[in-house]
C-alpha cells in the first residue's frame, strides 16, 4: 500500500505509476460504460466514417487558424507589452484600453461585434482572415499582460547593472530581458495555445468550417449526435494533451534558480 | 586621477541630495568616500559613473568636462567598470558570460578573444572552477568579484565601488576587500564608498568626508584620519571606530 503513497522527494516507482493509471482509466471507463449502456443508444459509426474526410480537413483547418492567431498575437502582446511601457501617454492608454475591453468581455461577442460590425464596414468579407485576427486579438491581451508582467519582475538592479556596462535600451532588451522573460513565458505561453486551439471552435457561429463546425454539419447530416461529438473531443484532447505534456516538460528544461 | 566638481546639486524632489559640492580633489590613485548614512556619497559616486545627473554644476575627470547630455554619458559608462552593493550580475548567465557579455556587445571583442580575456582573469583571481555556475550557485563573495572582474575586463578608465561588501558576511568581505587590495596594489585608480573605516584607511590615499550633501572634509588618508579636523568627522570616526 505504501507504493501507492509519494513521499517527501516526489519519488514513485514504476509499478505504481501504471498501477495507479490502470485503476483510474478503470474508474473513468466504468462511469461511462455504465452512463452510455443507460442511454440505449443505437450507434452508427458507419454513417460517420463516410465523412472522415470533413473531420480531417475540420481539424486540419483548426491547426492551421490557431498556429497563425499564435503568432499574430504573440507580436500584437510584444507590442502592446512594449506599449504599455512606453514614454508616450496616449499610446500607453491605448494599450491599457485594448486589454482590459477585451479581456472584461466574452469571445463570443469579440467575434459578433469584429465580423458583423468592424470587417463589414472595412469591407473585409474574408472570414478566415477576421477569425485569425479575432482570436489573436483575443489571445493578444492575455499574453500582453504576461509579457508585461514578466519584463517588470525583472529587478530594478539588473537594468541599472545594465546601464552601468554600458548597454543601450535597444541591447538591454535584448541580452537581459527578453532572453528571461522569454524563459517564464514558456509555460504560460504553451497554456495560452492550448487555449486558442480550444476557442477556436467559437468562430463556428460566424461559419469558419473548422473542426467545430464540421462535426456540426455531420451531426446535421447523419443525426449521429455522439458519433459526431465524441471525434471532436478526442481531437482536441490530440492537440492539447501533448502541448500540455510540451509545457511541463520546457518548464522543467528552463528552470534555473535566481 | 583628478576630479574637479564645481557647484554640483542634486535634488530628490524636496529632498536635497547634494548641495552646490565645489571642490579639486588633487592627484589621487586610490580615493575613498566615507560618512553618515543619506549624505550623499552613492549619490555623488553615481554622478562620477554617468548613472545619474545633477541639476546643477559641472565634473571634470582629469581635466576633461564630463558631459551630461545621455549620448556621451553612454560612453562615459562604457569606459568606467562599477560595482553595486550586490546584485550585479544577471541571473540567466553564468559567470563567464556575465564577463563576456559587455566585452563582446559593448566592446566589440571577438568571442574567442573574450574568452580567453576571462579564463585568464578568472584563472587569476581563482574563480575558474565557478565560470560555469550561475549566479545563483554561487556565493554572495564569489559574486561580487564576479562583478568586480566584469569590471576590470574591460580595462577601464577607473573602477568605482559602492559598499561593495555591505551585504557580505565577515568572511565573504574579507575576500572581496583582499581582491580590491590587490587591484589597488595593481595601481588600477579606485573610487571607493565604504563603511569599513580600517579598510578605507588601508586602500585609500586620498579621502572625501561627506555629511548632509556637502563634502565636509578632504585629504589626504593619512591626515584625514589620524588628525580629523572637523567636528562632524571627528564625531563619526569616534562613533564608527567605538565598535
Ligand atoms: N532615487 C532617489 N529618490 C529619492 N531620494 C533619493 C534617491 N536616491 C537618494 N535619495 C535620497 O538622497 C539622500 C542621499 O542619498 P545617498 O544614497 O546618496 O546617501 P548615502 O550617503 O549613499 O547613504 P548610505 O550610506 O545609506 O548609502 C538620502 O536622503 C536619500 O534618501
Ligand atoms: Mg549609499
Amino acid at each position: 500500500m505504501k507504493q501507492f503513497l509519494v513521499n517527501r522527494d516526489g519519488q514513485v516507482s514504476l509499478a505504481a505509476t501504471i498501477v495507479s493509471w490502470g485503476l483510474v482509466a478503470l474508474l473513468v471507463c466504468a462511469v461511462f460504460s455504465f452512463a452510455f449502456s443507460e442511454l440505449r443508444y443505437g450507434w452508427n459509426w458507419n454513417a460517420i466514417w463516410q465523412y472522415r474526410q470533413k473531420f480531417v480537413q475540420g481539424w486540419l483547418m483548426t491547426v492551421a487558424i490557431s498556429a497563425a492567431a499564435l503568432l499574430v498575437s504573440l507580436l500584437l502582446g510584444l507590442l502592446t507589452a512594449l506599449a504599455r511601457r512606453s514614454a508616450l501617454l496616449p499610446l500607453r492608454y491605448l494599450s491599457m484600453l485594448y486589454v482590459e475591453s477585451v479581456r472584461g468581455t466574452p469571445l463570443l461577442v469579440q467575434i459578433l461585434i469584429l465580423f458583423y460590425v468592424v470587417a463589414n464596414a472595412f469591407g473585409v468579407d474574408n472570414r478566415y482572415l477576421v477569425g485569425v485576427l479575432t482570436l489573436s486579438l483575443f489571445a493578444g491581451a492575455y499574453l500582453s499582460e504576461m509579457i508585461r508582467s514578466g519584463i517588470e519582475s525583472i529587478r530594478d538592479s539588473q537594468l541599472e547593472s545594465a546601464r552601468a556596462i554600458g548597454l543601450t535600451r535597444a541591447q538591454t532588451y535584448r541580452y537581459v530581458i527578453f532572453p528571461q522573460v522569454v524563459r517564464q513565458l514558456v509555460p504560460p505561453l504553451t497554456g495560452q495555445f492550448a487555449s486558442i486551439i480550444k476557442d477556436s471552435s467559437l468562430l463556428s457561429i460566424i461559419a469558419v468550417s473548422e473542426f467545430t463546425l464540421n462535426a456540426q454539419e455531420v451531426n446535421a447530416f447523419t443525426y449521429s449526435t455522439l458519433e459526431s461529438y465524441l471525434p471532436l473531443a478526442a481531437g482536441y484532447l490530440l492537440l492539447t494533451l501533448p502541448i500540455s505534456l510540451a509545457s511541463r516538460a520546457l518548464e522543467r528544461r528552463f528552470h534555473y534558480a535566481t | 586621477m583628478r576630479l574637479e566638481f564645481r557647484a554640483i546639486g542634486k535634488a530628490f524632489g524636496e529632498l536635497q541630495a547634494l548641495r552646490d559640492v565645489t571642490l579639486n580633489v588633487a592627484e589621487f590613485q586610490s580615493l575613498a568616500i566615507i560618512g553618515p548614512s543619506g549624505g550623499g556619497k552613492t549619490t555623488l559616486l553615481r554622478i562620477i559613473a554617468g548613472l545619474e545627473t545633477p541639476e546643477t554644476g559641472q565634473l571634470s575627470i582629469d581635466g576633461q568636462r564630463l558631459d551630461f547630455s545621455e549620448a556621451s554619458l553612454l560612453l562615459h559608462r562604457r569606459s568606467i567598470g562599477t560595482v553595486f552593493q550586490a546584485y550585479n550580475l544577471f541571473p540567466h548567465l553564468t559567470a563567464r558570460q556575465n564577463v563576456m557579455l559587455p566585452l563582446v556587445k559593448v566592446h566589440d571583442v571577438a568571442v574567442g578573444e573574450a574568452r580567453a580575456i576571462v579564463d585568464s582573469l578568472f584563472e587569476r583571481f581563482q574563480l575558474s572552477a565557478h565560470a560555469d555556475r550561475h549566479p545563483a550557485e554561487l556565493s554572495g563573495g564569489q559574486q561580487q568579484r564576479v562583478a568586480i572582474v566584469r569590471a576590470i575586463a574591460i580595462k577601464p578608465r577607473f573602477l568605482i565601488f559602492d559598499e561593495p561588501t555591505s551585504a557580505l558576511d565577515p568572511e565573504m568581505t574579507a575576500e572581496v576587500l583582499d581582491f580590491i587590495a590587490e587591484l589597488r596594489a595593481d595601481g588600477r585608480n579606485l573610487i571607493i564608498v565604504t563603511h569599513n573605516m580600517g579598510f578605507a584607511r588601508e586602500v585609500s590615499d586620498h579621502c572625501l568626508f561627506i555629511a548632509d550633501g556637502r563634502v565636509l572634509e578632504e585629504g589626504r588618508s593619512s591626515e584625514l584620519f589620524s588628525r580629523p579636523q572637523n567636528p562632524l568627522l571627528v564625531n563619526f570616526l569616534a562613533k564608527v571606530l567605538r565598535y
